[in-house]
């Protein structure tokens, strides 16, 4: 593994705004992470300080072991970013910019007709490379955009909400694309999709309000979300007690006098046991239903009540 | 990489018709006035004859078309380079030139050498007006030069300010009033010359107008010319200096 982000105590003010408050994290070679926040929650500002684009107050950013402040070009050169608004020279034909963003990232004279071809090929811009950007969909500008970050083959691929604009074919493509890249290059995306993240990442990172309150791997968070929930309804009101005692139900709320929510563990066939309590006991069951923890409830807890984390 | 900052922004020129257009009407307005010049050179000629060392072609012909033509790039430099930052930014597309791997004094100085090249492309197809005399006379080529350079000098300096003012300001017509206002300030702080008992010297030596006229008598000198090039680039490492602030914004 290599580490290609290593990102420390991040600041960033706007004033006596905080807008970033001590963010660390890296990022290694082979990992897709998510950044997941609200609006406003730091995540652009995160990433420009990542790009070079906004210096932070303080901390320190190196990105392939160079350090973005005393050696910006040898850091930035590893680096493909697309900002949340792509950055598009609207005179110019996708040819044309494509080009000129080659040159920008200094790839050799010789080289730049197959990168750029490559890239074309990847974002599906073929059909649309003699046509002037400015005539293009937003879809496609946001294709454009995406191809210029990965022109070069950086190591780094810095994605602000990739997705945005673009119709569901054109999300499955641009998700695949992104698993794809994640292979071999790092790659950091921000969104607001949950479901985009559990899709294409294979870490995520919650920050909300300039902290970073979460970083999971995706199958830690999954795992997180599987402790399940069982809501049961029955004729006479259940013996509270010896529901508690069964081994793997961690707690149990009243609803009503006759229906429960159960939180369990979902090892050892917990849901299993209660389901034949109940029975046996003879309370008339009515009603057993599952109700999966989703990613947006973990969201809003984490992101309303930042300081309990009690997953 | 600044070369090629460079080129793009000569082509991005040629690519509205902006280039075009200020192309023509300045090719339009500078042959009309080369041609009254021409005329008033024909009149005078039988004069001129009788006079023992008279002003001769190149001073009646070269330098008022010179003179003119400094007066006009005034109005239109502004126009060429009140886009070169300020657009970037609106348009969201400096972020591109801040995350690729480039300076921000490249990228200054690609946009500058960009502008710049039309101004060349320019001032040469004003040069080439009085060359067509040579087809029936004779030129003081030395004097030619000299006015070359200090059109040459002149635009740049107009093309370095406007590049500052590009940087600062936050829509491309600010910026254009902005970098016209600023030089017709400098090229008119001399006026107060006239005046004997106001003269002041300071005003003398920063007004854009006097530099130039003196390289414009052939009188190349080094003060005149260091003048210049310390224009250029204070204004120049200002803007630099502005684009390394916008990192650091608020």
């Amino acid at each position: 593994m290599t580490t290609l982000i290593e990102a420390e105590h991040l600041h960033r003010y706007y004033g006596k705004h905080c807008a970033v408050h001590d963010v660390s994290f890296t990022l290694e070679k082979g990992e897709v992470l998510g950044f997941l926040g609200p609006n406003g929650a730091g995540k652009t500002t995160t990433m420009q300080m990542l790009c070079g684009n906004l210096a932070p107050s303080a901390g320190q950013i190196k990105i392939n072991g160079f350090d973005l402040l005393d050696r910006p070009k040898a850091a930035k050169r590893s680096l493909g970013y697309l900002p949340d608004t792509p950055p598009l020279y609207r005179d110019l034909s996708v040819q044309e910019f494509l080009h000129y963003c080659a040159q920008l990232h200094g790839i050799p004279r010789s080289s730049i007709k197959p990168a750029i071809a490559k890239a074309k090929e990847r974002c599906g811009l073929n059909d649309v490379a003699d046509r002037l950007i400015t005539n293009l969909s937003k879809g496609f500008q946001q294709r454009v955009g995406i191809a210029q970050a990965i022109l070069h083959n950086p190591d780094v691929i810095i994605l602000d909400e990739p997705t945005v604009g673009l119709d569901p074919i054109q999300i499955r493509e641009i998700r695949t694309l992104i698993r794809e890249l994640g292979q071999d290059h790092g790659v950091i995306l921000s969104t607001h999709i949950l479901t985009e993240v559990q899709e294409s990442c294979s870490h995520v990172q919650i920050i909300h309000q300039g902290r970073l309150i979460l970083k999971e791997t995706i199958a830690g968070l999954n795992r997180q979300m599987n402790t399940g929930t069982l809501r049961a309804s029955t004729r006479l009101p259940p013996d509270l007690d010896a529901l508690m005692s069964l081994p793997g139900v961690t707690s149990i709320e009243t609803v009503t006098e006759r229906q429960i929510r159960i939180h369990h563990s979902t090892n050892d066939h917990t849901a299993e046991r209660i389901a034949e309590t109940i029975v046996a006991s003879g309370w008339g069951l009515q009603e057993l239903t599952p109700i999966k923890r989703s990613m947006e409830d973990i969201f809003i807890t984490l992101t309303q009540e930042p300081k309990q984390i009690d997953l | 990489m600044i070369l090629a900052i460079a080129a793009r922004e000569f082509k991005t020129l040629f690519s509205s018709p902006m280039a075009w257009t200020i192309l023509a009407i300045l090719q339009f307005i500078l042959a009309f006035l080369f041609l009254s010049q021409v005329e008033t050179f024909t009149m005078l000629q039988p004069k001129l004859a009788a006079i023992e060392g008279a002003p001769g072609l190149t001073d009646i012909i070269v330098t008022p078309l010179f003179g003119n033509a400094a007066i006009i790039l005034l109005l239109v430099t502004p126009l060429l380079t009140m886009r070169l930052i300020c657009e970037e930014r609106r348009n969201k597309t400096l972020s591109l030139l801040l995350s690729a791997p480039v300076s921000n004094s490249d990228i200054i100085i690609g946009k500058y050498l960009g502008t710049l090249g039309l101004l060349l492309l320019i001032i040469l197809l004003t040069a080439l007006m009085p060359l067509s005399l040579l087809a029936g006379g004779e030129l003081d080529f030395g004097k030619l030069f000299a006015n070359i350079l200090a059109l040459l000098l002149l635009v740049s300096a107009f093309a370095a300010t406007g590049l500052f003012v590009s940087c600062l300001a936050g829509h491309p017509t600010v910026a254009a009033l902005g970098t016209f206002g600023l030089l017709l300030v400098l090229w008119v702080l001399d006026w107060t010359m006239g005046m004997d008992d106001q003269r002041s010297e300071l005003f003398e030596y920063l007004s854009l107008l006097r530099h130039f006229q003196n390289i414009q008598t052939g009188l190349v000198s080094s003060l005149d010319i260091s003048y210049f090039l310390l224009f250029i680039s204070t204004f120049i490492l200002l803007s630099i200096r502005r684009l390394d602030n916008d990192r650091l914004q608020r």
